[in-house]
């Protein structure tokens, strides 16, 4: 409680603020109580396994879902967002691990794809493929992703590349907040590595970031702001500096339920 | 490289020395396997059919591949964009015949038939593609829901209004001229006679090449069906594009019909059964991918040119016309299995 009062006094607005937001299908209720705060500059990770909620939390944030109750406030206005598109134009955009790219489409396609640059030429407004081509190159390299050929399906690049790439691209459109679903999830320690120093650039240029993940580690590495969800609730929720790596870790591996089936275990075993 | 990164960004990015060669990039185009497929099929005729080589036997062939090609452009954009479309082969007669039995039995100009038949078509598409998203439903099993009504409907109101299951001859009513000149025309180029729908067939693949290469909507239809979840997240209309091309169908459902309206002036209300699969075999054979997100117009035109060359061959060289399909089962395997190819080392990590 005190700490969510430091909080309203040191921060100004925050970009995106959840209240006490829940959301249900049916009668079953996914999330409940859910408060959270997004500001500039810093990463707020939601960790929580699998069924925790985290995908329903980003879906609200996002667009595709809306809340059944709490409020939703971007820059201090309630907001409902109808539609993906609407949430970008607010700029907040959502990475998914899954479904980042199109794979079979070239890199500097899926650069630019739903904010294609075109050219006033009548009847058709041709895409301006030399100047995406030229921007996609210069903004990945500037990134630190050098590329020989961004005219290459994009399926040909690694995890961790295909991750920056979309990265890359919703920074480029101008996302304020970026909501990044479990992007170290398929990959190995090198990737992670690359897609972690990546959000820490994003962190520093001055967006928000929230970062799903169910791996601690990778959350502790980045984080400035930690919430974990357990069965749709809240279980933990605190800044860097009232929280230790392994309370992390042990709310996440599921805390005293973990030590009782360790104990467990391990007399089975003799 | 580091030299390159320390340029100002304009001058780093000249074109690269490193980029793939022209041959390369020819290499991993949807149509290319098709094209090597054209190519062997033209010299096996010539080789085997004399009467073949004759430039008079390339108008035939032209026109014979038109008359598939022309639909296959919207299945292969349809199949790109991941959707299928069962309806295409009836919905062309059922267009053909709306101009033609609604002008005949109000009298009316066939340019008003032919209108109507037009707003019939796109809906049809409209149906089609409005079912398919908001259902959910595959669009296989939707279009061949309606495949099987337009087919009852086709030979159904035909039967109840003319009394037979073919429609009156039309070449004496009001438009008839002109909308034959438009749709079913010849002429003639240094002694050999072509039809007209070659010369439509061209433009429109060209312009349907160009829409799915170099414009925003292209990009939009190789992202739906490559992964319509992802770019539903970065905001393309993934239902209206769907939708969108659906209607094009009906648009060259409807071409198709008043080609075949025209130039025959009487339509047999059965026709078109089996057409839906020529169309997607040429779009196949010219490296549409079943799945979606890959393929090309171009493609389907080589599709639809091998089909018309093996049709016309077969009877050049003086065979039993029973042998086409078994051709054309041959070609769609040994087309499947190139572009797979082709396709894998394509998108082989580099």
């Amino acid at each position: 409680m005190a700490a969510m009062v430091d909080m309203a006094v040191d921060a100004g607005v925050p970009l995106v603020e959840m209240v006490d937001v829940g959301k249900s299908y049916g009668v079953i209720q996914a999330l409940r109580g859910v408060s959270l705060r997004v500001n500039a500059g810093e990463v707020t990770c939601v960790l929580g396994d699998n069924g925790a909620g985290k995908s329903t939390l980003i879906k609200i944030m996002s667009g595709l879902h809306q809340q059944s109750e709490g409020a939703l406030r971007v820059d201090g206005e309630e907001v409902r967002f109808g539609s993906p598109r609407e949430a970008l134009d607010r700029g907040i955009a959502t990475v998914y691990q899954d479904l980042a790219v199109v794979p079979l489409m070239e890199v500097w396609r899926n650069f630019f794809l739903g904010s294609e640059v075109r050219k006033r030429l009548w009847p058709f407004n041709p895409l301006d493929a030399e100047g995406m081509r030229r921007t996609a190159r210069a903004e990945l390299s500037k990134m630190g992703i050098e590329l020989d050929d961004v005219n290459q399906p994009i399926g040909t690049l690694s995890g961790g590349q295909r991750q920056c790439v979309a990265i890359a691209r919703a920074v480029y459109f101008g996302a304020r907040v970026l909501i990044l679903d479990e992007p170290t999830a398929a990959l190995g320690v090198k990737q992670s590595g690359v897609v972690l120093r990546y959000i820490a650039r994003a962190r520093d240029a001055g967006l928000g970031v929230v970062l799903i993940t169910h791996n601690p580690h990778h959350a502790y590495l980045v984080g400035d702001h930690f919430v974990v969800l357990k069965r749709g609730q809240m279980s933990l929720d605190g800044k860097r500096d009232e929280i230790t790596l392994d309370e992390l870790t042990q709310q996440m591996a599921g805390g005293d339920e973990l030590e009782a089936l360790t104990s467990e275990l391990r007399r089975a075993q003799v | 490289m580091s030299q390159t990164l320390e340029r100002p960004p304009e001058a780093a990015v000249p074109k690269r020395p490193a980029r793939p060669s022209l041959l390369y990039r020819a290499f991993v185009r949807p149509e290319t396997g098709s094209l090597v497929g054209a190519i062997a099929i033209l010299i096996f005729f010539a080789a085997v059919a004399p009467p073949f080589r004759q430039l008079t036997s390339a108008a035939t062939v032209l026109y014979a591949s038109s008359t598939i090609g022309i639909m296959a452009i919207a299945v292969a954009l349809l199949m790109i964009g991941g959707e299928f479309d069962l309806s295409a082969g009836v919905s062309v007669v059922t267009a053909a015949l709306t101009a033609s039995m609604l002008s005949y039995e109000l009298s009316l100009n066939l340019w008003v038939g032919t209108l109507v038949a037009l707003v019939v078509a796109l809906a049809i598409g409209w149906v089609n593609g409005y079912l398919v998203v908001r259902t959910g439903i595959p669009s296989f099993l939707v279009t061949l829901g309606t495949f099987l009504m337009l087919q009852g409907l086709n030979l159904a109101v035909t039967k109840m209004i003319t009394g037979t299951v073919a429609t009156r001859n039309i070449s004496d009513m009001d438009g008839y001229d002109s909308l034959r000149a438009v749709f079913a025309s010849q002429f003639t180029i240094g002694g050999v006679a072509i039809r007209v729908t070659v010369l439509w067939w061209l433009l429109f693949v060209a312009v349907s090449s160009y829409v799915l290469l170099r414009t925003r909507i292209g990009n939009w239809i190789l992202a739906v069906g490559g992964n319509a979840d992802s770019a539903r997240a970065v905001g393309v209309p993934v239902n209206k594009v769907k939708v969108g091309l659906f209607v094009t169908v009906g648009f060259l459902a409807w071409f198709t019909g008043m080609h075949l309206l025209y130039s025959f002036n009487t339509v047999q209300s059965g026709e078109g059964v089996g057409n839906e699969f020529r169309y997607i075999i040429a779009a196949v054979i010219g490296g549409a991918l079943l799945t979606g997100g890959y393929g090309s117009t171009i493609g389907s035109a080589i599709g639809a040119f091998i089909f018309g060359m093996t049709t016309q061959g077969i009877v050049y060289a003086g065979w039993d016309p029973d042998w086409f399909k078994f051709f054309l089962g041959i070609m769609l395997l040994l087309a499947t299995v190139t572009n797979l190819w082709v396709r894998r080392l394509a998108t082989r990590r580099g």
